[in-house]
């Protein structure tokens, strides 16, 4: 069966990204903050947190092959079609990029390359920075030796090596599985099944290292002093959990128009319970990294929680982590709740939305520190970015037949019934 | 019936029938016990005895025996302690998250693993035991009311969150491994013949009858408590790592060290299993239910966990650097190069290097390999938390207070004899108990056994 993306949705989805657009300008010319670092922050908050969801999903693709699991086959079309937003998503990342690089914004301290050099020379209105003390050179009182010691990782070229590398091998991995998705449905093939499943395993190793260091990268170096091990796996469990969000309430939706017939009540189960699952392992993860650095109390370490725990951001941190954590383990702990849309649908915009506000509160107080704003704008980029996530994944979803062909474990998966 | 994949490999080899089944299993227990087992017994438990020795000694005379100092004073008690926790991961993983996964290949190892974990658990418990040195008010540790004479328990304190962890722990899986041995228990029963064994094997079975009610309880309750031992598989180690990481020491003090440890006592923990079942399955014969398969999915479940250790490592040295903070950036080049870094590279070659050779299916595939690289990796393993635990320790900030470690006989008598005692109590079990899970084998007979199989594909 083939999906049309037509009617409501696709309106719904030019009237959300209608209302992007209008934020997207009138953002921009009614942003006060320094260098519009509001406008560049939430397009950076959106572009990442959108981006982050389709990357979940070739993820889990990923590791559907490795894992020789067999309950997911019937879904398998549905994981490809997230992937469309890919190129989009990555896109807004390296223009937000760029422009720091341009500085056109200011949200990565670092890349103030006066930063790097202890020594200055004026020479009238222009100023040469050195490192090392020369005739006429004076201290910089711009210097800062934590981040002058982290230059070689911040060096232009290693870190825009990094960046491109990871976005090429992202889209170069789920043109690869797409490409073999629809060759296998043209005539049987186990040779092409058991291709997915070792370069599914080769992506997890290649993700794996890649998840952390993007998060590093893209988000932690915003607090540029600041730095947390586990803050690459926090990331990661954040947009495997954000997808899995997603993911079950557009099946529940494709199902109530008549499209994947195939899908029933026990995958529709399966997926609550990974919901679930990812939202403990994501509350898991908050509470280590939290916890640990709150109880040793070091200072250049709890800095971070003390804007977000004591400051202007507490009210919307906590409540982030109470709604992320106990609503879904409240809800959903029981077996009839995971099947049943009337529990599933309010927990899962419940948690949508607070797992965007974390993703908010990453780079929110690193970015604008006390002198935030909330308003029309956030609220309307948030829109805007989800129709267009939409409007690209369903556009991605019409292209093939939804239920993919001589997928070997396709039986297994109909059968599927617990 | 679900069918199942025609490519999936099968579970149970050759034609079995539920009897053979219970033949296989059962047959063990009633036969006298063979050759092998009394002489490995013998062994076991003459170490076993030294280990007991040493312990007495040790109670008797004081910490002191030991090789602790001023600036070493955690060292070989703490790092058996977390080896032997780790070690006691795969049980109940494999027996309540692979449940939950719906992994039907758990059910030919989820029986000895989970016993394996369960004695690896009271190994781990004689080391904060003994250490205390007066092991007579070790009831302390409890939250008790001062007319016991003890003080009101420090809540703050990590180590006692150990204790509430690790007796949630063990209670919760030797319930979950004993509500599995009722219906075996019950065969067993119904088999053997003397009265003796027939009245114990009664007592243990509680009554089962087999009824559709009873087994529909059996499995409520196994959902349940698979629900119930998940979190708790990583409460367990996420706490022991806090032991270390909510301290201000570095190597001690990093955010990912939760997870992390979680996943290395995994890791270890499936390394045991693998190193006890290659030798069971070949001395009770039970090659058709734990074969080749098994083996390498476990081994892919140990490249996987070691991995994610190996990527904790690298971020922790990178973050080490990248932090800019001295004192972090000298703890791990000094693990790296300093008076410990052998112990160093042998963990990073035991733990990251040497499962990446599972990559390789033939290796993956072959028991002897298998059986090699799963020491390797629990010498890794104890290497890991020694690494961690002494390194960190041995250079003070103050480097007038820089000291060594040096194990002396009773450190290495007492590890030694903790290794012979859960040795002695796994190869009890073997004896006497029913190994595999011969009951729920049977519900996948017909679903994945080889020759059912092969008779659905024509």
């Amino acid at each position: 069966m083939e999906f049309k993306f037509e009617g409501r949705l696709k309106l719904v989805t030019q009237v959300l990204m209608a209302v992007g657009v209008v934020a997207l300008v009138g953002g921009f010319l009614t942003d006060t903050s320094d260098h519009h670092n509001r406008w560049w922050a939430n397009l950076l908050i959106n572009g990442f947190f959108y981006f982050s969801m389709a990357l979940a999903a070739l993820f889990f693709y990923a590791l559907q092959y490795a894992t020789e699991s067999g309950w997911s086959a019937v879904l398998k079309r549905w994981f490809e079609a997230l992937w469309g937003f890919l190129p989009w998503g990555a896109a807004v990342i390296v223009v937000v990029l760029l422009a720091g690089k341009f500085h056109a914004h200011h949200l990565y301290h670092w890349m103030d390359h006066t930063l790097y050099h202890e020594y200055m020379v004026e020479h009238g209105d222009h100023v040469h920075y050195v490192d090392e003390m020369e005739e006429g050179a004076v201290l910089n009182p711009n210097f800062d030796h934590v981040i002058a010691g982290k230059k070689a990782y911040f060096s232009d070229a290693f870190f825009w090596i990094r960046t491109l590398v990871y976005i090429a091998t992202f889209l170069l991995f789920a043109r690869m599985f797409r490409k073999w998705s629809l060759l296998e449905d043209e005539a049987p093939s186990l040779d092409l099944h058991y291709k997915q499943y070792k370069r599914g395993a080769v992506f997890l190793v290649v993700f794996a290292v890649f998840s952390s260091t993007l998060s590093w990268d893209w988000i932690m170096s915003i607090d540029t002093h600041w730095f947390s091990t586990l803050f690459g796996w926090y990331v990661f469990s954040g947009m495997w959990v954000s997808f899995m969000i997603f993911t079950n309430v557009s099946m529940l939706w494709l199902r109530s128009q008549g499209y994947f017939k195939e899908v029933n009540e026990s995958h529709m189960h399966d997926l609550g319970k990974w919901m679930f699952a990812i939202s403990m392992l994501w509350s898991y993860l908050w509470l280590s990294q939290f916890l640990l650095i709150w109880y040793s109390n070091i200072p250049e370490e709890v800095t971070y929680y003390m804007s977000r725990v004591l400051g202007d951001y507490k009210v919307p941190f906590l409540a982030m982590f109470f709604v992320n954590f106990a609503v879904p383990f409240y809800v959903l702990l029981a077996r009839d709740a995971k099947r049943n849309p009337r529990f599933v649908i309010p927990v899962a915009i419940l948690i949508f939305i607070a797992h965007f506000v974390d993703v908010y509160l990453l780079i929110v107080p690193g970015t604008m520190f006390d002198h935030n704003q909330f308003g029309f704008f956030e609220v309307g980029m948030f829109l805007g970015f989800l129709g267009l996530f939409m409007n690209r994944t369903f556009a991605t979803l019409a292209k093939a037949p939804l239920i993919s062909k001589n997928h070997p474990m396709l039986q297994e998966s109909m059968e599927l019934h617990y | 019936m679900q069918r199942e994949a025609a490519i999936r490999e099968p579970l149970i080899l050759g034609h079995k029938t539920y009897k053979d089944i219970t033949d296989d299993v059962v047959g063990p227990i009633m036969g006298p016990a063979p050759l092998g087992w009394k002489i490995m017994i013998t062994i076991s438990s003459l170490i076993a005895v030294y280990g007991v020795g040493c312990i007495l000694y040790l109670l008797g005379t004081g910490i002191g025996v030991w090789g602790l100092n001023k600036t070493v004073d955690w060292a070989w008690d703490i790092t058996n302690f977390v080896w032997w926790v780790g070690i006691g991961h795969a049980g109940t993983l494999i027996s309540a998250v692979l449940l939950l996964f719906r992994q039907k290949w758990r059910m030919a190892i989820n029986r000895s693993a989970e016993a394996m974990t369960i004695f690896a658990v009271i190994m781990a418990a004689v080391f904060p035991g003994i250490h205390m040195g007066r092991i007579w008010v070790s009831y302390w540790v409890l939250p008790l009311p001062n007319q016991f004479g003890s003080l009101w328990v420090n809540f703050n304190s990590p180590l006692l969150w150990d204790v509430f962890a690790i007796s949630t722990y063990f209670s919760v899986s030797l319930v979950f491994w004993y509500i599995g041995l009722i219906p075996d228990f019950a065969t067993i029963r119904d088999r053997v013949t003397g009265p003796w064994q027939k009245r114990v094997y009664s007592f243990l079975s509680f009554g089962w009858s087999g009824r559709a009610k009873h087994w529909t309880r059996f499995e409520e309750v196994s959902l349940v408590l698979a629900g119930i031992a998940t979190p708790l598989v990583f409460s367990v180690h996420s706490i022991v790592s806090m032991d270390f990481a909510t301290s201000v020491i570095p190597g001690w003090h990093t955010t990912i060290f939760p997870p992390y440890f979680v996943s290395g006592a995994v890791f270890s923990g499936f390394a045991m299993v693998q190193t006890l079942l290659l030798i069971m399955r070949k001395g009770m014969k039970l090659e058709n239910y734990i074969h080749v398969k098994h083996v390498e999915y476990m081994n892919i479940v140990i490249i996987v966990t070691g991995s994610i250790v190996g990527v904790a490592y690298l971020t922790e040295l990178f973050i080490s650097w990248y932090s800019g903070v001295e004192y972090e950036s000298y703890a791990f080049i000094n693990r790296a190069s300093g008076p410990y870094s052998w112990a160093y590279w042998i963990m990073m070659s035991c733990n990251v290097i040497s499962p990446q050779l599972y990559w390789f299916k033939k290796i993956r595939r072959s028991l002897v390999a298998t059986f090699v690289l799963s020491i390797v990796v629990n010498i890794g393993m104890w290497f890991e938390r020694y690494v961690i635990i002494v390194t960190s320790l041995h250079r003070d900030y103050l480097p007038s207070s820089w000291g060594e470690f040096h194990a002396t006989s009773i450190d290495i008598g007492i590890f030694i004899g903790t290794i012979g005692i859960f040795l002695t109590l796994f190869l009890g079990f073997a004896r006497f108990f029913p190994v595999l899970a011969l009951n729920e084998l049977k519900t996948i007979l017909k679903s994945s056994g080889e020759s059912y199989k092969n008779e659905q594909a024509k």
